[in-house]
């Protein structure tokens, strides 16, 4: 790694035990008695067994999606807030798709699946990308924009197309929909009286994270990604270059909605009975993407434990019933995100403190000798 | 006629704390701060003012509750606001990121206390402060049931503050100095304006606002608060651009957004509109496509300040 990556690393690493210690503060402010065990549980519990080190996989494989989407607009010099209507998007296509598409062979249904939920996210991510090309407003205002009426359309299309009236959500998407759990059941378990539970891990976090090296790739390896890049970086320089500035702004904001349209359908199509509420609030996902890509410092495999972070600190932080909430873990990913706004003040101390403390070290040497 | 008084009652329950919310955010971004934090302060607002009247409610009442409701949803908006401001002006952070934090934060936070408080997500609230009819004045034709019956003080608050907003922007020193920060924050600071004291106002100014709006927002329609304002911090943003960041704009788009809502709450109850779930959705939606297509044919001559966004650099052109 050369030295601004470490400098990111270590950075990030300050700020994830700065936003935790806080969140300590939290606990033993709120219960003195009970932060300790508290503390250990958020620590340990996604490595507690098999089957949690699974459940760890199967909620990360959401957010490093979204955390892709948030992170590949980043690079380009665009912000994405608009993950959770695009994330909305795919998770109703994908719902429709595999409920409806019963006359596919299941391998086909689930591609489809995929691949339209990742077209919808495009779609959905165009509009903001298309307005900034070509009437320069800003993506973020109109991502905000975008994402409400993402998902009062997306309440709309469930109500109408695949409602379930009993249980007043999205219908439950048959099994063969699902994606395949190519034989996780049998490592992801833990065992309960005579027989197993097991997690529910399955075909997502392999897609998950083959998205991850193709972004990356795509990102650091391509003239394609080059130019979308350059972009970002210095726009009158891209310009000068030759490269067509409006049409990198849009292919940026669709293949980052497709890439949150993705963890949309990746999200849904899982065999624990998952669906689609019809509730006014949106798609949590969205920014908790956030959070996973500046954790992640935008890179690409970075994203990918920052994601299995943040999801086995979600775990832990779900078991702290009746003494804590889940909220507690919501609001250190808050705390770790404002510390991440100024990410880069802290990495250019670091770097002063470093370099301080490499001169006064060879000074040293140079004493010595 | 009395579907109309029903219509413009509703209308003002959510125009009102919208148009606080947008002044607020005139405020910050007038100073050259963009604050699409507004969603976070207004619940952290109303979630403390909820809890201060929930836990005196039988000790004081009616109306002098509500205020001091209001002064500490107030407080707590600024103070909500230093953390924004810190960010922004002295580490010049990325504004967009530290407001994200803030809207993530403040409704976790806030069913945090509630269920170490009150065991649940929700806190409850008795409503003590409708007023039925004003004395006198809520007897006169026509106006009377319009602004005078089945109101809240903060309505007349509200309208207070927007007169008071335009004359603090417009006609004196401070309003002249805090728009030059958000236009031109190197010519200010060429004539000796401190242009960071100036951000920090705009921004604890929308702090105290959203704030403010956040718990007038709660008041007329629930007796329930559950960590959510429902998005309305954000509607707010878009009555801030629909409205040009000119108060009486804003004052107009508050009221159109604040009809949609009510046609989009109450059309089972609106004999004349067509409701259904598609209808309900739409009406939703329209102030959000409608600041989308403003947008879309504004932008090119924005009236957003010059600065908005950008950290200060002294040696910046």
């Amino acid at each position: 790694m050369n030295r601004s990556g470490f400098l990111s690393f270590l950075s990030s690493l300050l700020v994830i035990v700065i936003g935790l210690l806080f969140g300590l503060i939290v606990l033993i402010v709120s219960n003195a008695e009970q932060a300790f065990p508290a503390a250990r549980t958020i620590a340990t519990f996604g490595f507690s067994s098999m089957r949690r080190v699974g459940d760890v996989m199967l909620h990360g494989t959401p957010i490093i999606l979204t955390g892709l989407s948030v992170a590949f607009a980043f690079k380009t010099g665009l912000f994405n807030i608009g993950a959770s209507g695009q994330f909305m998007f795919g998770g109703f296509v994908a719902i429709y798709i595999g409920v409806e598409a019963t006359f596919l062979p299941p391998w086909l249904r689930i591609l489809t699946c995929i691949v339209a939920a990742a077209l919808a996210g495009a779609i959905w991510g165009a509009i903001p990308g298309l307005l900034k090309a070509y009437r320069n407003v800003h993506e973020v205002i109109s991502s905000i924009m975008t994402n409400y009426i993402g998902m009062f359309i997306v309440v709309y299309l469930i109500q109408s197309f695949v409602f379930d009236q009993g249980r007043g959500t999205s219908t439950r998407l048959p099994t063969e929909s699902t994606l395949p759990r190519l034989g996780f059941q049998n490592i992801f378990r833990e065992p309960f009286f005579a027989t197993y539970r097991e997690s529910h891990v399955n075909l997502g976090i392999v897609l998950a994270i083959a998205i991850a090296i193709l972004v990356y790739v795509i990102l650091e390896k391509t003239t394609f990604g080059y130019e979308l890049k350059a972009c970002g970086f210095n726009p009158d320089a891209a310009k000068y270059a030759g490269i067509n500035q409006k049409r990198s702004i849009v292919f940026s904001m669709m293949i980052s909605g497709a890439l949150a349209g993705t963890a949309g359908a990746l999200n849904f199509m899982v065999d624990t009975g998952l669906s689609m509420g019809v509730v006014e609030t949106l798609a949590m996902e969205g920014f908790t993407g956030i959070s996973v890509a500046f954790l992640g410092m935008n890179h690409p495999i970075g994203i990918i434990f920052s994601g299995l972070f943040v999801s086995y600190i979600k775990l832990g932080g779900a078991q702290l019933q009746p003494h804590f909430s889940i909220e507690m873990v919501e609001t250190v990913l808050a705390i770790i995100i404002y510390f991440c706004a100024f990410v880069f003040v802290v990495k250019s101390m670091l770097g002063r403190g470093l370099s301080k403390f490499g001169r006064k070290d060879k000074q040293e040497g140079g004493g010595a000798v | 006629m009395n579907m109309l008084y029903f219509i413009v009652q509703n209308t003002m329950f959510f125009a009102i704390p919208l148009m606080l919310v947008a002044l607020g955010g005139l405020f910050s971004e007038k100073s050259g701060v963009v604050n699409i934090a507004l969603e976070g302060k207004m619940v952290l607002g109303a979630f403390t003012g909820i809890l201060f009247i929930t836990t005196y409610q039988d000790s004081i009442s009616g109306q002098p509750i509500l205020i001091l409701g209001l002064l500490i949803a107030m407080l707590t908006g600024m103070a909500a606001s230093v953390f924004h401001a810190y960010a922004a002006i002295h580490l010049k952070a990325n504004q967009i990121i530290s407001g994200v934090a803030l809207n993530m934060f403040a409704p976790a936070f806030a069913i945090y206390v509630s269920r170490l408080v009150t065991g649940t997500q929700n806190v409850h609230f008795i409503n003590q402060f409708r007023i039925d009819s004003v004395p006198v004045l809520g007897s006169i034709p026509i106006l009377g049931p319009i602004l005078f019956q089945n109101a809240y003080i903060t309505t007349y608050l509200g309208f207070a503050i927007l007169a008071l907003a335009t004359f603090v922007l417009y006609k004196t020193k401070f309003g002249l100095r805090l728009r030059a920060c958000g236009e031109h924050p190197q010519a200010a600071d060429s004539v000796g304006v401190s242009v960071a004291k100036m951000r920090y106002a705009g921004v604890l100014l929308s702090g105290a606002l959203a704030g403010i709006g956040g718990l007038i927002w709660v008041v007329p329609i629930s007796t329930i608060f559950s960590g959510t304002v429902n998005g309305y911090g954000f509607l707010a943003l878009a009555v801030l651009i629909f409205g040009a960041w000119k108060p009486q704009r804003i004052l107009f788009a508050a009221f159109f957004f604040g009809l949609m809502q009510t046609v989009a709450w109450s059309n089972a109850a609106i004999d004349f509109l067509p409701g259904g779930t598609g209808w309900t959705q739409f009406y939703k939606m329209t102030p959000f496509i409608a600041t989308l297509i403003v947008l879309a044919f504004t932008s090119k001559n924005t009236m957003a300040p010059k600065a908005a966004g950008q950290p200060y650099d002294k040696g910046g052109r």
